[in-house]
């Protein structure tokens, strides 16, 4: 599937299938093409080629059966502001002809930590009660399928995990879930996993065959001049990465007869103090850096 | 004021009615050194930092930022910080130059030093192609570049960076950070926050901030023996969860 704005191509010659039941990853930074995917996926943008099918259903022809079959929490938050937590929720109810009482089972879980906040305006929650109503406002049908763009994105580590226990609990109940984020490190929550940039998806997998295909071996770098050691490992004659990885560098070599003895005694000849080298695993970010670059 | 210290605050407060939003927190930077300043959302971090770059008012404590007090000196702050969020940075409708030759008058620099760093930030960044290119047409990555290299246009001592890097590509989030430890190394001092905890170990020394106070205060290597764990990301979780 291709998708372009004039010259902008969006998305070039995508394929994949999520399989039922999936929690499915698209993982990659801003500008890579997720949130246009997401509004093909949901029918809210033609594609301008190939096929698209979701629940079954082709994208063009059954567009008002896919709109009852998935929910979609756009990255944006897009509820009623002036509407309260309560009539934002019956108000979808109803669009969907359903009730909040129908499918309380499914939403009950996030809905009683908004609750206290039933009366308030939307426009007047804090950025994780929003997100938490909008969550429950794209479940009150009970989809099939459940799309969240960017659900995470400037949010804390601490509410972060919290929002993906919560997934974890929805795919538990038998919801498909499409889910997106810049954020590497929760790839691996996912089943499998898309990695995407520039409008292309550069691989699909399960997190652990990705990181276990890294064709390189990485060793962790440390030294008491973080700035200085990045420069010297970086003029290194066989260097092949050197890229800040927490507390270490995360580097590669160009040879397959390396050995840490040598740059070892490069990076103090380079007036370094306290070099460490040791081996390393490689995590999804180093393969997305790998394939961007 | 302690000639070394850039920042200096203690017991610094601020109250909206009976919310306290930031509950006396007392930390110093030092020149050069850079300063993780972390938190869950909602934590008080933005009010703490509207506080120390002279537009809010605190209700009560002291803190003065590049010699100067927040309560009484806060155009001398404007004046000698640089600042950079991920919401507001660059004029979008405005070429790469034209926001390099607004913010260098903003910050008083004669037509003679624009030009000249107007030049010096485009050759860094490998912008020649672009400098006539609206800012909005350029991806994300690039434009936070730009961003923090013109927040850095007059030579401010302390540049306050607020989640600088959301939502940015993992390679230029890193070259992003090579461009902060070469700010670090000339004397500048870094005052960032950042989601990423991978980030909070890039910094010399980190606050955690919960529920308008600072929980913890010390660097990476520290905070993870004293709380036992293995990365800042546990460091984080276990102080935000209580």
């Amino acid at each position: 599937m291709s998708k372009s704005y004039k010259d902008v191509k969006a998305l070039q010659d995508i394929s994949f299938d999520v399989k039922k039941g999936e929690l499915f990853g698209l993982i990659g930074p801003d500008g890579a093409g997720k949130t246009t995917l997401f509004r093909i996926l949901t029918t809210l943008l033609f594609a301008n080629e190939g096929t698209v099918t979701v629940a079954g259903y082709d994208v063009i022809r059954d567009y008002k059966t896919i709109r009852e079959s998935v929910g979609y929490m756009p990255g944006k938050f897009s509820l009623y502001q002036d509407l309260t937590v309560e009539e934002n929720l019956t108000f979808f109810a109803t669009i969907f002809g359903t009730t909040l009482e129908e499918n309380f089972d499914l939403i009950k879980e996030i809905y009683v930590q908004i609750e206290p906040f039933k009366n308030r305006r939307a426009g007047k929650l804090s950025g994780g009660m929003k997100q938490k109503l909008a969550l429950c406002c794209a479940l009150i049908h009970k989809p099939k399928v459940l799309f969240l763009d960017e659900p995470t994105t400037g949010v804390d580590p601490v509410s972060r995990k919290e929002f993906w226990e919560m997934l974890k609990r929805l795919q538990q109940k038998g919801i498909t879930v499409l889910v997106s984020t810049p954020y590497m490190d929760e790839a691996t929550l996912c089943d499998r996993i898309a990695l995407i940039q520039d409008g292309k998806i550069l691989q699909i997998d399960s997190p652990a065959a990705i990181v276990g295909n890294y064709p390189k071996k990485i060793y962790n770098v440390s030294a008491d001049n973080i700035y200085q050691l990045i420069q010297s490992l970086k003029a290194f004659k066989h260097q092949y990465s050197v890229y800040p990885f927490g507390e270490f560098i995360h580097y590669t070599d160009d040879r397959t007869d390396f050995n840490i003895k040598d740059l070892q005694l490069y990076l103090e000849s380079n007036g370094l103090l306290n070099v460490t080298i040791e081996n390393a695993q490689p995590t999804i970010e180093d393969v997305f850096m790998e394939l961007a670059n | 004021m302690n000639n070394n210290n850039v920042i200096e605050v203690e017991d610094l407060t601020k109250m909206f009615g009976d919310f306290t939003a930031v509950n006396a927190i007392t930390f110093e930077v030092k020149k050069g050194e850079i300063f993780g300043f972390l938190g869950a959302n909602g934590a008080g971090k933005t009010t703490a930092m509207k506080m120390l770059i002279g537009i809010s008012h605190p209700t009560s404590g002291k803190a003065k930022v590049a010699g100067y007090d927040v309560y009484t000196n806060t155009e001398d702050i404007k004046k000698n910080i640089g600042y950079m969020s991920q919401k507001f940075a660059l004029y979008d409708d405005l070429t790469v130059k034209e926001n390099i030759t607004f913010f260098g008058g903003i910050y008083g620099l004669s037509r003679a030093r624009i030009n000249e760093k107007a030049k010096e930030l485009i050759n860094d960044l490998g912008l020649k192609d672009v400098a006539n290119h609206l800012v909005g047409s350029l991806p994300l990555g690039w434009k936070q570049k730009i961003a923090f290299s013109v927040s850095l246009l007059h030579d401010p001592k302390v540049v306050f960076l607020d989640e600088p890097t959301g939502g940015v590509d993992p390679i230029t989030r890193r070259q992003f950070w090579e461009m902060i430890y070469k700010a670090s190394q000339s004397g500048t001092t870094v005052f960032v926050t950042t989601h990423y905890m991978d980030e909070a170990e890039y910094c010399d020394r980190v606050s955690i901030m919960v529920d308008g106070k600072i929980e913890a205060l010390d660097t990476p290597r520290k905070l993870k023996e004293q709380f036992s764990v293995e990365t800042m990301n546990d460091v984080f979780l276990k102080l935000a969860r209580g």
